[in-house]
């Protein structure tokens, strides 16, 4: 399983690859992690023309929290986000989410911006940034744009990204307070693809209803997705278990998972609601400090 | 397809080969440096057999190229003990807990645990099975792998020397 | 023998310092890479590597069209050398049809090798092979075994009318008779999906050809060193003196074969008179290598009161692929390990091994016994469930008691000898394994989580496995002028440490260190006659007959060092490399100076008639197979919204008579453990309605990683063998059969009172999901 034949081009900045891109146009990959390219070209499932290596592009792998939100560079590695310090408390569903992306080899090469940029379905990457408010710094021949991720996903491995275009960063919010959050995963094997995920947040207002709710779902369909009914639903309730059990089952509509080898439809809308409704007993759990986040911190 | 020229260290030693740009590292270090501890399970970067450490981070190097490799620093299964020398301290508890048979997946899998024992010094059982599912082996059950990290966790502790991989 | 020493092996493999068939380098060396079909059936309309031919690097491109009159069909080694004893006693068909190296103008299965490109390097290889256009006319894939002989399917293979490759049927005791008198009858079909060996290396191999001395030099990945050479001179029409085979270090196998690429890549080397290379992709090998399993089993017992079963009646089906080279291996193997542990005198079976448009299968570690296993411990729990009886306690009843062995089975084994199991005290095993469980504990446990409303389960499967098998295996055991001694075999290792436990076994006999006993293994060149390591015997097999030659040669050793010393081999000892009057250790001569003295020439000092030289080569003739056997006990905890299963526990007890070395057995245990759970939960090889694989790459052929496997607690049990001198008998294998079973009864008692049909494997977690929700509205409309 020999790649094919590729012209290397390895720029040193982010003006070199635009142009090397926006040159070569379809014709052209970028290579940032290269976990999910380089098996398709293993399996020759893609043969570009051209490779643009990112890895030596400087000043795109930084990673810095300012106040609320946090900033990563889309070559960060997602080892790197991983190991930030108090990640566990800060943003459970974050922590938990990236210590599901395959194993620790895969994650000390894959980058946060090339994750979304292949916007695979079942990654868990563009359901963060849905959850957590994101919005993504495009550069592309044409200039700099900021774009919310809901904009940026389109369907399987489809984003709204130019051929000459790259993310290079992405803007979290991760909220204080009361905020409880998690990210739960249903995969045949540990690291393996989720079948469905679940990223769920929470944040109480001081008399315990719900200030605050996201719910981001993976493997349920084209791509990522939020389920907007579900978050309308709990916000300004208290978070009974009758709630949750609402809640659970209107994800149904924001879902349209197809069937394949891991899973019918079918399934996954099972799995999808059982996922969402024990993702949301955690979240509010944590948002009221009943139950510890993944570093063994509430 | 045009050839470069790559300058790497790999087991300390500064090396200097030439490559295709699509040339796998796993293939260029197997290949033109003839190191073949390294080896090949699946060259799709699931079954971790390929594993080494590039500036100290495990990697699949069948998902790397050659030329991504410039400059960088590998550790590869060949350094972790001279040829004529004693067994690194995770080596040596591989062999003692039985923790390899048929081989082919050991060098990926003490690479990968070099990366774990520096990270966690002290790991449990159920960090070791979590850290070490990307490696693949069909002959263990993995019951002695995870008995043989015990160990070299212990004696790495013990004598206050790192994983050093 | 019997002790807990390191393995030789580990240094070199620890190090990277093994040499797979992959680290070999030969100057001048090609790399092959094997254009195959991409329909499942098919007419080749058109083959044209004109393009491919003309391709950066590429030296050759050959077909079947180059191959014709100079390479032969493959034989049908499994077919011809059927016990001519068992095709006495049962009535056999399996009708010839020989594999093509490659095909000709019809394709079987995608993944079949139509045609071969030889290049520079790999990359260039594979580059060339997009080159090669292939046009197909697509026929009807046949896709369902149970299907497959109905005569609207369509058939694979003309000359064979139909799609039977194998059929055979016996019956021990009068079971029509006993089914219809029995109080109580229940009948069910169990099914087990198709999976892959999945060695960790794969496939490879390298050939050389010499010119001048035409002498052909072969390395490969096969643990049937002698048969790859036989077939090579063969179908290349060499002498077989001139071929070569060496099997390198090898990373696992579960389960051998003979391929395309194993005889094609020699050709190529003759051919083009030049070394040539072919090394498996995954793809490729989850595609094409040592598919297994795939069995459906129609299984009906007659039973009493207490889950007592009086008679049974099988039908199976085994989904062979497109060719059946293996013939009734497998398939005749599930129907003499289907009874197990039991004691079921009226027993009848018809097993048909049948033709699809899919991989040929190939014995796995197992060869059918998992299949059989899973379906007979599958129709105790149903029993226990219908008459509402602990399932544990259904087993108990049905055991052979202790007192009954040795228990002859009414049926011949695969050579053709009466079954007749060793001695044995399976309820004993039964109990050290559940007290080994803490089987009180976990009950309770069980309980416990219950009130919580989690769904643990235990189940319990147990098994005899028929190992050692014939027809011999030899060993050549020889004392150099160091001291040091040789051991070589027709046996290979493929991890199982045989560099390590034949040393030992020869260590014992001579009075030396394992260290100073070197085992060479898997060279045709060294051993004139071998058979090679599967089916548990290798252990048994070669292990004897190391030992028997060691003995021979301590013998010898004895007698000439009377000669030496002047004194009576009665009173001599054999003790660290030296030999010496009993009670006297500081005198005596060394192992290496009395080999000085077996040396020919004139100052040989070797007592009168003896040929030089201190060696001996033995063969060991097995009288038939010995029977090993074990009792699993795991504990699973089911997530009913969801069908995910999670294993908690999981403990084995083994008899394999004479252990080698423990830790060894150990090892053989665990991997199969996890193996077998791979097979029961996640390890499916999918093909769609047209034969188009689905499962061709580690995403989607699932093998267990260590979050997967439990912590595996092993317990022994000996009951030495009397089939062999040194009452071993083998473990390779045996874990690997109880496991599917073992979670599939777990997983039913996790859900009781729910009925759930388990009788489909793997338990993936939608089907289980499913089989439970149809549960549930079973028990619904029932109320």
């Amino acid at each position: 399983m020999k790649p094919p034949p590729f012209e290397y081009v390895a720029p040193a900045s982010l003006e070199e690859a635009v142009a090397a891109l926006a040159e070569h146009g379809d014709e052209a990959k970028a290579l940032a992690g290269g976990q999910s390219l380089v098996p398709l070209l293993a399996f020759r499932l893609a043969a570009p023309s051209v490779l643009v290596d990112l890895n030596g592009v400087a000043g795109l792998d930084h990673l810095s929290e300012e106040g609320d939100r946090l900033v990563i560079g889309a070559l960060a590695r997602q080892r790197a986000v991983e190991r930030l310090p108090g990640l566990g408390r800060r943003c459970p569903m974050l922590a938990e989410a990236v210590a599901q992306v395959g194993h620790v080899a895969i994650r000390n090469r894959g980058t946060v911006g090339g994750s979304l940029a292949h916007a695979d379905p079942a990654a868990e990457w563009p359901a963060l940034a849905l959850a957590l408010d994101g919005e993504c710094q495009v550069v592309g021949s044409r200039g700099t744009r900021l774009m919310p991720v809901e904009d940026l996903l389109v369907s399987y491995f489809t984003t709204t990204l130019e051929p000459d275009e790259l993310i290079t960063e992405l803007h979290l919010t991760l909220p204080d307070g009361r905020v409880g959050s998690t990210f739960v995963e249903l995969a045949r094997r540990h690291g393996d693809f989720a079948i469905v995920g679940v990223g769920a947040l929470l944040g109480l207002a001081s008399d315990g209803s719900v200030a605050r709710s996201r719910l981001a779902l993976i493997g349920v369909g084209e791509r990522a997705v939020r389920a907007r009914r579900a978050e309308a639903l709990l916000e300004g309730e208290q978070p009974g278990d009758e709630l949750l059990d609402e809640a659970a089952a209107a994800v149904d509509d924001a879902i349209s998972p197809t069937s394949d080898l891991h899973g019918s439809a079918t399934y996954r809308r099972q799995v999808a609601r059982v996922l969402t409704r024990r993702a949301l007993a955690t979240a509010r759990a944590r948002a009221e400090g009943k139950e510890d986040g993944p570093d063994g911190q509430a | 397809m045009v050839r470069r020229e790559i300058e790497l260290r790999v087991n300390g030693r500064s090396l200097r080969g030439s490559t295709e740009p699509r040339t796998t590292l796993a293939d260029f270090l197997r290949d033109e440096l003839g190191l073949t501890g390294t080896h090949l399970g699946c060259e799709h970067g699931v079954c971790g057999a390929c594993t080494i450490l590039l500036d100290g981070r495990s990697v699949r190097s069948c998902l790397l190229f050659a030329v991504q490799a410039q400059g960088s620093e590998l550790r590869t299964v060949e350094g972790l003990a001279d040829p004529d020398g004693p067994l690194h301290p995770i080596q040596e508890a591989f062999s003692e807990h039985h923790g390899l048979q048929c081989g082919f997946c050991t060098p990926g899998f003490l690479m990968s645990v070099c990366e774990l024992l520096a990270d966690d010094p002290d790991p449990d059982e159920q960090e070791i099975r979590a850290y070490l599912s990307g490696n693949l082996c069909r002959c263990t059950g993995y019951q002695n792998i995870v008995a043989a990290v015990q160990a070299a966790a212990g004696k790495l502790r013990e004598t206050g020397a790192g994983p050093g991989g | 023998m019997g002790r807990r020493l390191r393995r030789k092996e580990d240094r070199r493999l620890l190090t990277g310092a093994g040499t797979y068939v992959a680290d070999l380098r030969l100057p001048g060396l090609l790399h092959a890479a094997v254009v195959r079909s991409e329909v499942a059936h098919g007419l080749v309309t058109h083959l044209d590597v004109a393009a491919a031919r003309q391709a950066d690097g590429v030296v050759a491109v050959l077909t079947a069209a180059d191959l014709e009159g100079r390479v032969g069909r493959f034989p049908e080694g499994a077919r011809t050398e059927i016990s001519p004893a068992l095709v006495e006693k049962v009535p056999l068909e399996v009708p010839s049809c020989p594999m093509p190296v490659l095909a000709t103008d019809r394709v079987h299965w995608v993944g079949q090798p139509l045609a071969v490109v030889v290049a520079a390097d790999r990359y260039l290889a594979e580059d060339a092979l997009e080159l090669v256009e292939v046009d197909y006319e697509p026929l009807s894939a046949v896709r369902d075994p149970e299907t497959a002989l109905d005569p609207a399917t369509p058939v694979l293979h003309p000359e064979l009318g139909d799609n039977l490759a194998a059929r055979f049927a016996f019956s021990t005791g009068d079971v029509d008779a006993a089914l219809a008198a029995a109080p109580f009858r229940l009948r069910q079909r169990f099914a087990m999906g198709r999976q892959a060996a999945n060695a960790m290396e794969t496939r490879g191999v390298v050939a050389s050809w010499d010119p001048g001395r035409e002498e052909l030099t072969v390395w490969g990945t096969n643990a049937r060193p002698h048969l790859l050479r036989a077939y090579l001179a063969a179908m290349l029409a060499l002498p077989a003196e001139r071929v070569r085979f060496i099997a390198p270090d090898m990373g696992g196998s579960f389960g051998t074969g003979v391929y395309s690429e194993d005889v094609l890549v020699p050709f190529l080397a003759l051919h083009l008179r030049r070394p040539v290379r072919w090394l498996e992709d995954r793809r490729e090998n989850l595609t094409a290598t040592r598919h297994a399993r795939d069995q459906v089993h129609d299984l009906e017992a007659g039973y009493d009161a207490e889950g007592r079963i009086l008679a049974l009646r099988d039908r199976f089906v085994v989904d062979s692929g497109a060719y059946n080279p293996y013939a009734i291996t497998v398939s005749y193997n599930a129907a003499a390990h289907l009874r197990g542990q039991y004691r079921i005198d009226a027993y009848a079976f018809e097993g048909r091994n049948v033709l699809t448009n899919k991989a040929p299968v190939a014995p796995v570690r197992g060869a059918g016994r998992p299949e059989a296993v899973f379906a007979m411990d599958g129709m105790l729990d149903l029993i226990a469930a219908e008459r509402g009886l602990d399932p544990v306690e259904v087993r108990r009843r049905n055991l052979i008691p202790p007192e009954a062995m040795p228990y002859p089975m009414g049926m011949p084994y695969r050579d053709g000898v009466e079954i007749v199991y060793d001695q044995a005290d399976f309820p004993d095993q039964l109990a050290s394994a559940l007290e080994l469980f803490g089987y009180a504990e976990q009950r309770a446990r069980q309980a416990a989580w219950r009130a919580e409303g989690r769904r643990m389960g235990i189940g319990v499967s147990s098994y005899v496995e028929g190992s050692g098998y014939g027809p011999h295996e030899g060993a050549i055991v020889r004392v150099d002028q160091t001291g040091h001694v040789l051991v070589v075999t027709g046996a290979k290792s493929h991890g199982q440490g045989l560099e390590t436990t034949l040393a030992q076994v020869c260590a014992d006999q001579l009075g030396v260190h394992p260290d100073r006993v070197t085992v060479r293994a898997g060279d045709t060149a060294l051993i004139a006659y071998g058979i090679g390591t599967f089916a548990s015997r290798s252990a048994v097999t070669a292990g004897t007959a190391v030992g028997l030659a060691a003995q021979a040669v301590r013998a010898k050793v004895l007698e000439v060092a009377a000669g030496l010393l002047e004194a009576d081999p009665a009173d001599l000892e054999l003790a660290d490399g030296k030999v010496f009057a009993q009670g006297a250790p500081g005198t005596g001569v060394t192992l290496a100076e009395v080999a000085a003295a077996c040396a020919p020439g004139p100052r040989s000092r070797l007592p009168e008639g003896a040929e030089p030289g201190l060696e001996a080569q033995r063969y060991f003739v097995p009288p038939t197979v010995t029977f090993a056997s074990g009792t699993h006990v795991v504990a699973v905890e089911v997530d009913e919204d969801t069908g995910f299963v999670r294993l908690l526990r999981y403990v084995t007890v083994d008899d394999c008579g004479q252990m080698l070395n423990p830790t060894v057995v150990e090892g053989q245990v665990h991997g199969g453990v996890a193996h077998g759970i791979g097979n029961g939960l996640l390890e499916e090889v999918v093909y769609d309605g047209d034969g188009q694989l689905l499962t061709g790459s580690y995403m989607d052929y699932l093998v267990p990683t260590t979050a997967e496997v439990p912590p595996i607690q092993v317990g022994h049990q000996t009951f030495l063998s009397d089939r062999n001198p040194f009452g071993i008998k083998g473990v390779g294998e045996g874990g690997a059969v109880s496991p599917p079973a073992a979670i599939a009864g777990a997983v039913a008692d996790a859900l009781r009172p729910l009925q759930v049909d388990l009788s489909e494997l793997p338990l993936h977690p939608e089907r289980l999901f499913r089989r439970i929700q149809e549960a549930k509205a079973r028990q619904r409309g029932s109320t």
